[in-house]
């Protein structure tokens, strides 16, 4: 019987090509969207949840939207009252980007920026060779903050309480990033170390900083600090909270980071000690580029978690966007402008943060190497 | 001079893992150029003993001299041991994230200070005598056990060791695969390295070996030339292993 049933002789059966599995349109919906009456009713829901929130938004957003030709909201109201004002946002874009550094200077923001873009792009499309990609980035931007700062060839030295907006966003959100990952390194492997001074070091050092909110340390950085250190000392209060922020992401990344060497096999460990490399050398050609590539997704996730929580230096008088936004709605011109104020703010954050995500997706696939 | 013959030197050695005594009085000579196969049952110490070699492990009495120094907590000396004696190991332990090519460079340029042009050509050669230069370009993911457990060897090699250590090598592989891993280790032998392989191939202790080490609860109960060892056992527990391994 079995043989009426064979097909080809034994041994002989050919190569066939896999059935086809390209269903029309319709099929697809009928397989993925209504393939049961709960299915069907929840993708109904779901339809008709859309169409309620999408056409009105657009209709505020585009359509009914007042951009140019507005010097206030009675003005936008009396062209389109139904629609957003991004009229406030336009007439306010100078303040928002720069803050209240001096109009005339603010040429010096723009190469800063076009300095500090290019070098962090090579540095990610060239691939983060972890120590280089850092090391360049750090000095575009040491050079980037004397650009800003120092008055040198006559120029106006500005002060770094004149900094706000997105420049002041952006200033606060690389520097802890790049700043935090070479020490998260160090404080994940000091807490991994067998001698006891740096591991006990660096525990106390992450549960402390992650026992606490940032918007405390953030309070520590402006007021208590200044008891600490030697009457007379005048510490740049954005430098603290640089330092500040700095320190709080390291503490996450480290814990990330020794997620991912814990990850890592001991028989790396052994390999690399047995072909003779020294502990510095292990971790920096052997353990350390496969954890961090390991840790990509949580590493990712803290750079996004501080670039949104820069935002919080508004409580401590920093004028970032938020903080920016909150005194023009003050402004009797444009009060209480707050959809359009959050609404711009969101995007600008969600462009940044959704562009990490996807670099850090693409860091992944690139560094796959099929183990 | 006698002394210059002898690639590696244990003497009264001891060792334990917390309370455990897994290695009790081990004295073993190699001499240059010996080939020497270790087996027994699980858990009799063995591989820990070729562990200590290299100092993957640490050893809490007695001596043991490799190659003329004495391996003791200075870093420097373990360094110096870990340049000259190779190993591979049962689970290969290549680096996932590197080429074959970049495996095998990555200590000669690091350690050795070898140029990188230099370091690949020597790797190129050992790549060709365990016969894979091909698989350069690819990385170990893409390779199948045997073929990375001959890129292992060939990484140890580029270091130009006096000494290889084998830790079961060829255990973790599928059957069709070893013979391709113990010819390699034939060849090695044939050039004149000094070789400690512990493995439960007894065909290629019989047909390679200078000597056979038997050893249990960390002691080593028997050492014979393979004729003997396996023609003529002496002890109990020696013929009872072989009397279940050899069906």
């Amino acid at each position: 019987m079995s043989e009426q049933t064979r097909e080809y002789p034994v041994g002989e059966s050919p190569e066939l090509p896999a059935p086809n599995h390209q269903p029309g349109a319709v099929k697809w919906v009928m397989e993925n969207l209504f393939s049961s009456i709960p299915n069907g009713i929840v993708t109904i829901l779901g339809l008709a949840f859309l169409y309620m929130v999408i056409p009105p938004f657009i209709q505020w957003a585009f359509i009914d939207s007042v951009v140019l030709g507005a010097e206030s909201r009675q003005e936008c109201n009396a062209i389109n009252p139904d629609g957003a004002c991004w009229a406030f946002i336009y007439r306010r874009w100078d303040q928002f980007v720069y803050g209240f550094y001096p109009a005339d200077e603010r040429w010096r923001v723009n190469i800063s920026f076009i300095l500090v873009a290019i070098i962090v792009a090579i540095a990610l499309v060239e691939r983060l060779r972890a120590i280089k990609g850092i090391i360049w980035v750090a000095l575009a931007l040491v050079v980037a903050c004397i650009i800003l700062i120092v008055g040198f060839f006559g120029l106006e030295r500005v002060p770094t309480n004149k900094f706000g907006g997105f420049m002041l966003t952006l200033i606060i959100g690389l520097t802890g990033i790049f700043a935090s990952l070479p020490i998260g390194i160090v404080l994940a492997l000091s807490r991994l170390s067998t001698l006891p001074i740096f591991s006990i070091f660096a525990t106390i050092f992450i549960e402390f900083i992650r026992g606490v909110p940032l918007i405390t340390l953030l309070f520590i950085a402006s007021t208590l600090l200044s008891y600490f250190l030697p009457p007379g000392t005048n510490f740049d209060l954005l430098v603290r909270v640089l330092i500040m922020v700095t320190l709080f992401s390291a503490a996450y990344l480290a814990e990330v980071i020794r997620g991912g060497l814990a990850a890592i096999p001991r028989g790396q460990y052994e390999a690399a000690d047995a072909l003779g490399l020294s502990y510095w050398k292990s971790m920096r050609l052997v353990i350390l580029p496969q954890a961090l590539k390991i840790s990509i997704p949580g590493i990712v996730s803290s750079f996004i978690g501080l670039f949104k929580d820069t935002t919080l230096v508004l409580i401590i008088g920093l004028l970032d966007p938020l903080g920016i936004g909150q005194a023009a709605i003050a402004d009797v011109k444009w009060i209480a402008l707050s959809n359009e104020l959050y609404v711009f703010i969101a995007i600008f954050f969600f462009i940044f943060c959704f562009s990490m995500s996807r670099y850090s997706l693409y860091l992944e696939r690139k560094l796959h190497t099929g183990h | 001079m006698s002394e210059e013959k002898n690639a590696i030197e244990i003497k009264k050695m001891h060792k334990w893992y917390g309370d455990f005594h897994v290695l009790r009085d081990i004295d073993l000579t190699v001499k240059k150029g010996e080939i020497i196969v270790v087996c027994g049952p699980s858990g009799s110490g063995k591989s820990t003993l070729i562990r200590c070699i290299n100092r993957l492990e640490e050893h809490q009495q007695g001596d043991i001299i490799v190659d003329g120094i004495e391996l003791t907590n200075d870093v420097k000396k373990i360094d110096e041991v870990r340049r000259e004696v190779g190993m591979c190991f049962q689970h290969f332990n290549l680096f996932p994230h590197l080429t074959i090519l970049e495996n095998c460079t990555l200590a000669p340029i690091w350690v050795r200070g070898t140029p990188k042009v230099e370091a690949e050509e020597i790797a190129m050669n050992f790549l060709e005598k365990v016969k894979i230069p091909e698989q350069a370009a690819k990385y170990p993911g893409q390779l199948s056990g045997g073929q990375q457990q001959r890129v292992a060897i060939a990484r140890s090699l580029c270091m130009m060791p006096r000494i290889m250590l084998f830790d079961e090598p060829t255990s973790a592989l599928d059957p069709e695969m070893i013979k391709e891993v113990l010819d390699v280790m034939t060849d090695l032998a044939k050039d004149g390295m000094t070789m400690i392989v512990v493995t439960h191939e007894m065909g290629f202790a019989k047909q390679v070996a200078d000597r056979v080490i038997f050893m249990d609860v960390g002691q080593i109960i028997e050492e014979n030339t393979p004729h003997e060892f396996f023609d003529n056992p002496q002890n109990e527990r020696t013929k009872l292993f072989l009397s279940q391994i050899l069906h």
